[in-house]
């Protein structure tokens, strides 16, 4: 039952497709949308992986489902306190250093890969990368999940700075379109999330229209 | 004064009859009766500066320092009792550090202002504490740029263009009303700071007063003190325009 590092016999796990990417004025963040366990059974297939922490800053969960839950469940209290206490919302790096703390001390029990993307008035867009072991990395763009292994590639040859937004929907749809066709994990339909400082904008692209690329 | 003699005044957990907490007014008064502290805000900086009445003769110059650091961009000058002071200043010292421990960013101004307030505050409400007989001025640079609040002793704090407590904290306020802080340099921010410093010292009830200068610049966001030679030629331009002064009347 080896498709995913370090889950229990049983644990429900997001057999996953991450990408994130920064452009001017924001993030996309996209990922497909299918959750099984021991690689064999779909448990769900239409899961929302693109999950809220603040009104600008999401996250994107890889690992044991039951695990970036809780993470992301906590890391969204400690955020909602930040922007009690300071009278503004919370800027993504101070967003990634807690997710990064919770990564970190609990590295023996959790199994979590956990990518923190958003907009906050200091830094513009910004996204950070949170892989298993709790290290904290700042990245112009980053994916993770199984299906990650089949997009570095890509993602070197298609990136480019100072994208524009539809360019960069188009290129993360791409990625996951992909990545689906690869993975035996990541499967069902692509979610993508643009976060600008205007709010944030949801995508659906249903499993019939999934871009269907290469042989 | 009003306060004696009406047992009002004896603990901080009274109030007056007509709501004052007297013991809370006895500490500020112990901050008026102290060397005058100021700080200016211009747009390149922060400038705090500290008339430090000497005491004796035989002290080691730069001994007691009234001006500290908090966190490497956080500068804090206090007026007062000095040990109160380096109280305030190691309490916000471990907020400064609590904070980047969960954050992972400098704490900001406003932030910093706001835990060491609190703190401040509790020792107003328990008979079995003093308030602090001490006022913080803090000088900061942080995302949003050059930040200056003053905390007092009743644990209230305001952020400020310029501020001044201590003895001459009267005539300081209008001298640096006089100032066009939005255009100042930090250098001559520097230099304004050392004369109004001079100017409010009054020699003839203070005989000799070391002058401590310190700033955040948004060069290197750094709290430090001001270079020697730039301190020195201060001093010198403040001396001069004190006699200048004496020479017109």
């Amino acid at each position: 039952m080896e498709t995913e590092l370090g889950l229990k016999p049983g644990e429900i796990g997001l057999g996953t497709t991450l990408v994130a990417v920064g452009f001017d004025g924001g993030v996309i963040i996209g990922a497909d949308s299918r959750t099984s366990m021991g690689g064999a059974y779909v448990v769900n297939r239409v899961t929302d992986k693109l999950t809220y922490v603040s009104d600008r800053i999401y996250c994107c969960r890889s690992g044991s489902a039951a695990d970036t839950q809780a993470v992301a469940n906590l890391v969204t209290y400690y955020l909602q306190l930040y922007a009690i206490q300071h009278g503004e919302e919370p800027p993504v790096r101070v967003a990634a250093a807690l997710f990064q703390e919770l990564c970190y001390k609990n590295k023996e029990m959790l199994s979590a890969g956990i990518i923190c993307a958003g907009w906050d008035k200091y830094a513009g867009g910004s996204v950070y990368g949170i892989p298993i072991g709790g290290s904290l990395h700042k990245l112009p763009y980053a994916t993770a999940g199984s299906g990650s292994t089949y997009l570095y590639g890509y993602l070197d040859t298609a990136f480019r700075p100072n994208m524009t937004k539809e360019e960069t929907i188009e290129l993360v749809k791409t990625a996951i379109a992909l990545a689906i066709g690869r993975d035996g994990s990541s499967g069902g339909c692509i979610r993508l999330a643009v976060i600008t400082e205007d709010g944030v904008e949801r995508h659906f692209i249903p499993g019939d229209q999934v871009p269907v690329l290469g042989i | 004064m009003s306060s004696i003699g009406t047992g009002y005044d004896l603990s901080v957990s009274t109030y007056s009859p007509d709501g004052r907490v007297f013991q809370v007014e006895y500490a500020a008064k112990a901050v008026d009766n102290s060397g005058t502290v100021i700080g200016l805000r211009v747009p390149e900086g922060i400038v705090l500066a500290v008339e430090k009445l000497v005491q004796s003769k035989l002290l080691v110059p730069k001994s007691n320092r009234s001006i500290q650091t908090v966190d490497t961009h956080i500068g804090v000058a206090t007026a007062g009792l000095l040990a109160d002071g380096r109280h305030i200043v190691n309490r916000a010292r471990d907020e400064a550090e609590s904070y980047r421990d969960i954050y992972r960013v400098p704490i900001s101004g406003k932030m910093i202002a706001d835990r060491v307030g609190h703190y401040v505050q509790i020792y107003t409400l328990y008979s079995s504490v003093r308030p602090f007989g001490a006022s913080a001025i803090i000088g900061t640079f942080d995302l949003d740029g050059p930040q200056l609040y003053m905390i007092e002793p009743s644990g209230v704090y305001w952020g400020y263009h310029g501020c001044a407590i201590g003895k001459g904290k009267q005539v300081a306020k209008t001298e640096i009303e006089k100032l066009n802080l939005d255009k100042l340099s930090i250098v001559d921010a520097v230099k304004q700071a050392a004369r109004i410093i001079y100017a409010v010292h009054d020699e003839a009830k203070d005989k000799e007063f070391e002058l401590e200068l310190s700033w955040v610049t948004a060069q290197n966001k750094r709290h430090e003190f001001v270079p020697a030679d730039l301190a020195a030629e201060a001093e010198r331009l403040a001396k001069e325009s004190l006699n200048e002064e004496m020479e017109d009347d």
